[in-house]
C-alpha cells in the first residue's frame, strides 16, 4: 500500500548509495520539504514563527549538534548551553563590529568560533570517558557562562550584561531587529536548518561519520582497525560544536533579539538539548527533528489548550504543563527506549510488510 | 510523524487564533510558578484586582470594559516573548511584562509594533528618556535612582561615606547588574569603596559571598535580589549577625515574606515606590466590589502586602493613562497608539492620587514627550521586628540627578547608536 518496492531496480551504484534508497521515502522527503518551503509560508505571521516554528528549528539544529557528537560519536556532552553562548557571543561582537556584513556569513563564522572553543574542551576527551567526560563539558558549561558574566568586553560593556541584537539583512532582506518579517526570519531559519542537516546526514554516511561510529561502538576495536581516536573525537567535537554555535547565534538573534547569559543559557538548556536527543533518538538526523518538536511545542501545545481552549488559571495550567510533559517522556520511554525515531523505524518496516506480513 | 508535527502545528495556530476584543485588552505577563513566584502572584493578584474592581464599580474605564488576560511566563525570556507573541494581536494596549530581561526584549519589539511597555521600577534605566524610546516608559522611577536613593539615605543619617565601603548583592542578571554603573559613579563621588558580589539565579547558594561578606565586613550592604535570594540572603546575614541597620534592599527585596520572624529583621529598610499598609479609600472599594464578590484574583491571601500594592499602583497608572488618551481623543475604545499619547501626558498629582482613593500611594510626577521618566522619587521603608510589619520613614526624595542624568544620557545615545535610531523631535 505505501511501500510498494517491487520493480523498484538499482541501476547504478549512485542510485544504490543515495540517501533515502526507498522511492517512498524519498517522496516523503520532497513533500515535507515542499510543505515547509511553499506552503507553511503562506500561512506565517509573528506568532506561528516566533513561538512555533522558529524556535522548533532553532533547537533543531542544536539536537542535530549534540547528536552527532553524544548519538554518533558517543561523547557525552553537558556543555550545549555554554556553546550556544559561544555562537550567540560570537555573532554578538561579529555583528557589532562588522557593520555591513551579511547574516549568512555572520552564523557560519560563529560557528567556526564555536568549532574552535569545542575543539579546545574536546581535547580531555582523549583521556576520559563516558559520565567523567559528562563532567569535564559540565565545567565547560559553568567556565562559559562565568566568563560571559564576567568580562565587559563580551557584552560590550552594556549596563546591564545584555546583548542585543542590531538590525541586519541578507540581499537587502532584514533578517535581524524588530523590523524583520515572520516570513523572512522563518525561511532563513529553515534553509539554514535544512542545509545543516543535509551536511549532517552526508558527513555521518561518509567516512568520518563511520570513524565516529566506530569510536562509539568500541574504541580499542576501532583503534585497531585503523581509526585515528585524536582525529575522530575532536573532528566530532568540532562538527558538534559548529552545529551548536549556528543554533546558539540563531537563538540570539534571529529568535529571541537579546539574550542574558545565564538566563538564556542556563544548564537546563544544556539538559534540555540533551533530552531532546534522548526522547528522538540517539543517533538519528531525523530524531533531532522529533525531539525538538516534542520538546518546544508540546509546552505550547498545551498550553494553548489548556488556557486558551480551556480557559483555565495560568498557574495551574503551567504546573500541569510540567507534569503532563514529565509523564509523556517517561511513558515514551519505557514504550521505546530507543526514542522516537526507532518507533519510526519500527513503523516503516511494519507498514513495508503490510498488509502481509508473512 | 509527519502528520503528527502537522496536526501539532495546526492545533496550535487554531488554539490560539482568539477574536479580537472590542474591551480594552492589559496582558499581565505574570509569573505564579518557579522560583520568583512568591513575587510574581501578589503583582499579578493586585494588578487583575485594580481592573476587576473598576468593572464592578464603574462599568471599566470610560464606559470600555478592561479585560486582563494573563500569560505564565516562569520569569523565563523565552516564554516571555512568546506570551508577547500570543497576546499582542488581541488589540493588548500596553505591557508590564516584571521582569527586566522581558522588558530589553520587549523594547525593540514593542516600538516596531507601536505597543507602549511600562516598566515601573525596573526594565531599562536609560528608557527614561523619550527621545529615543518612544514607546517605553519606566516612571515613577527606576534602578539608578533607587541606588542613588539608599546612598543618599545612608549619607543624610550617618554622615559622609568618605573612606567606607559598600557591597552590593545582586541577583546575577540584567535585572541586578543594572545599578551597578551607577554605584561606581556614586563611589568615585563620595569617595566610597565599592564590592560586587554576584548571586547566580535562582539564589539559593550564597556561601560563598557571605563568607567574603563575614571576611571583609562592609559597613554598608545593599541588595538586588528577587524571589527565593531575598529570603537564603536575609537569613545568612541574620547568620552572621550582620547589622541590620546597615542592610539595604531595593524595592524588590522588601516585601514580608523577605523578613525572619522575631527581631531577626529588625532595622533592615528597602527602597521603595508605592507605599505599604493598606489605610487607604481604595481598600474599601476592593473589599466591597471584589472580594466580598468574591472575585479577587488567585487565592486572595495576597491582597495587602507589599507587592500587592505595587500590583494595584501599576493597574492605576495604567488606568489614569486610559482615561487622559479618552479624553485626549474623544473615543473611549483607544488604540495601542492612543495609550501611548495618555502615557506621554500622564499628570500624577495629587487629585490623581486621591480620585482613585489612594493619597500618598507614589509620588506625584508629570511625563512628557522628552521624559518618560517622571521625578523618579522613592521612599525608604524599615522593617519594625515588634510591630512585625514595614513602616515608612522619611518621605518620597529625589535621587542625585547629577549623576544619573548623564548616564541615562550616555546610555540612551549608545542605544541610539546601536541600533541605528535618530533623537525624534520633542
Amino acid at each position: 500500500m505505501f511501500y510498494r518496492e517491487s520493480g523498484d531496480f538499482k541501476k547504478t551504484y549512485q542510485e544504490d548509495g543515495q540517501t533515502f534508497p526507498i522511492r517512498f521515502d524519498r517522496w516523503r522527503y520532497w513533500v515535507i520539504l515542499a510543505i515547509a518551503f511553499l506552503v507553511f509560508p503562506f500561512f506565517m505571521n509573528d506568532y506561528f514563527a516566533n513561538a512555533v516554528m522558529i524556535p522548533f528549528l532553532v533547537w533543531a539544529i542544536a539536537a542535530l549538534g549534540l547528536n552527532i557528537l553524544t548519538g554518533y560519536c558517543g561523547q557525552l556532552s553537558l556543555g550545549t548551553g555554554g556553546f550556544m553562548a559561544v555562537g550567540a557571543y560570537a555573532t554578538y561582537k561579529i555583528m557589532t563590529a562588522f557593520p555591513g556584513m551579511d547574516m549568512f556569513s555572520v552564523i557560519i563564522l560563529s560557528g567556526f568560533v564555536t568549532a574552535g572553543v569545542g575543539v579546545l574542551f574536546g581535547l580531555p576527551s582523549l583521556r576520559i570517558k563516558g559520565f567523567y567526560l559528562a563532567v569535564a563539558t559540565l565545567a565547560a558549561q559553568f567556565f562559559l557562562i562565568w566568563l560571559f558574566n564576567k568580562v565587559p568586553w563580551f557584552y560590550n560593556n552594556s549596563a546591564s550584561g545584555q546583548i542585543n541584537a542590531p538590525e541586519r539583512d541578507i540581499f537587502g532582506i532584514v533578517i535581524t531587529g524588530p523590523h524583520a518579517t515572520p516570513l523572512a526570519t522563518y525561511l532563513f531559519c529553515l534553509i539554514v536548518a535544512v542545509a545543516l542537516a543535509w551536511v549532517a546526514r552526508n558527513l555521518t554516511r561518509g567516512r568520518l561519520g563511520r570513524s565516529w561510529m566506530a569510536i562509539r561502538d568500541m574504541d580499542i576495536a576501532a583503534e585497531i582497525i585503523g581509526v585515528n581516536p585524536l582525529k575522530a573525537k575532536l573532528s566530532a567535537f568540532a562538527v558538534s560544536s559548529f552545529f551548536v554555535g549556528v543554533a546558539g547565534s540563531l537563538l540570539f538573534s534571529v529568535y529571541l533579539g537579546a539574550a542574558e547569559v545565564t538566563d538564556t543559557f542556563g544548564i537546563n538548556v544544556s539538559f534540555m538539548v540533551l533530552f531532546m536527543i534522548i526522547i528522538g533518538g540517539l543517533g538519528s538526523i531525523f530524531g533531532s527533528f522529533v525531539g525538538a518538536a516534542f520538546m518546544v511545542l508540546m509546552p505550547v501545545l498545551l498550553k494553548n489548550i489548556l488556557v486558551g481552549g480551556l480557559g483555565w488559571p495560568t498557574d495551574l495550567a503551567a504546573h500541569l504543563e510540567y507534569i503532563i510533559v514529565g509523564g509523556l517522556i517517561i511513558i515514551f520511554l519505557i514504550v521505546e527506549p530507543h526514542g522516537l525515531a526507532q518507533m519510526a523505524r519500527v513503523l516503516k518496516e511494519k507498514l513495508r510488510l503490510w498488509p502481509f506480513p508473512h | 510523524m509527519k502528520f503528527k508535527q502537522i496536526a501539532t502545528v495546526a492545533l496550535t495556530t487554531l488554539a490560539v487564533s482568539a477574536p479580537v476584543a472590542a474591551d480594552l485588552m492589559f496582558p499581565s505577563l505574570s509569573y505564579r510558578t518557579g522560583p520568583y513566584a512568591s513575587g510574581g502572584i501578589p503583582f499579578a493578584d493586585g494588578y487583575a484586582d485594580f481592573f476587576t474592581m473598576l468593572n464592578e464599580r464603574d462599568g471599566g474605564i470610560g464606559g470600555e470594559k478592561a479585560v486582563v488576560e494573563e500569560c505564565e511566563t516562569g520569569f523565563s525570556t523565552p516564554k516571555g516573548v512568546e506570551c508577547y507573541e500570543a497576546t499582542k494581536n488581541n488589540g493588548a494596549l500596553v505591557y508590564q511584562p516584571l521582569s527586566t530581561g522581558i522588558t530589553y526584549q520587549l523594547i525593540p519589539k514593542a516600538s516596531a509594533d507601536g505597543i507602549p511597555v511600562l516598566s515601573s521600577g525596573y526594565g531599562r534605566t536609560a528608557s527614561a528618556d523619550g527621545t529615543i524610546f518612544p514607546w517605553v516608559f519606566n516612571f515613577p522611577t527606576n534602578y539608578w535612582a533607587g541606588a542613588s536613593r539608599i546612598i543618599n539615605h545612608i549619607i543624610d543619617n550617618d554622615g559622609a561615606l568618605e573612606g567606607k565601603s559598600v557591597a552590593l548583592l545582586y541577583h546575577n542578571s540584567g535585572y541586578g547588574k543594572e545599578p551597578i554603573r551607577t554605584l561606581e559613579a556614586l563611589a568615585e563621588k563620595h569617595g566610597f569603596n565599592f564590592t560586587k558580589l554576584a548571586v547566580d539565579h535562582p539564589g539559593q547558594e550564597q556561601k560563598s559571598q557571605w563568607l567574603q561578606i563575614r571576611r571583609e565586613r562592609p559597613d554598608y550592604l545593599l541588595m538586588w535580589g528577587w524571589g527565593v535570594m531575598n529570603q537564603v540572603a536575609m537569613q545568612e546575614a541574620a547568620n552572621i549577625r550582620y547589622p541590620m541597620e546597615n542592610f539595604y534592599g531595593i524595592w524588590w527585596s522588601g516585601t514580608e515574606l523577605d523578613v525572619l520572624p522575631g527581631m531577626a529583621s529588625h532595622g533592615y529598610k528597602a527602597a521603595n515606590f508605592s507605599v505599604v499598609g493598606s489605610d487607604f479609600p481604595i481598600y474599601d472599594e476592593l473589599q466591597k466590589h471584589v472580594i466580598d464578590k468574591g472575585l479577587a484574583a488567585g487565592d486572595g491571601s495576597s491582597v495587602g502586602s507589599v507587592i500587592y500594592n505595587r500590583g494595584l499602583y501599576a493597574g492605576m497608572v495604567v488606568a489614569e493613562a486610559v482615561r487622559t488618551a479618552q479624553a485626549m481623543h474623544g473615543v473611549s475604545n483607544i488604540t495601542p497608539a492612543m495609550m501611548r499619547d495618555g502615557l506621554e501626558a500622564l499628570n500624577m498629582n495629587a487629585d490623581a492620587y486621591a480620585r482613585n482613593g489612594m493619597s500618598g500611594f507614589g509620588p506625584d510626577f508629570q511625563i512628557t514627550c522628552e521624559d518618560h521618566g517622571g521625578t523618579q522619587m522613592a521612599i525608604i521603608q524599615e522593617w519594625d521586628g515588634k510591630s512585625q510589619e514595614w513602616k515608612m520613614i522619611g518621605d518620597f526624595e529625589a535621587p542625585d540627578m547629577d549623576v544619573i542624568g548623564p548616564l541615562i544620557q550616555a546610555d540612551s545615545e549608545a542605544y541610539a547608536k546601536e541600533n541605528d535610531i535618530t533623537r525624534r523631535d520633542c
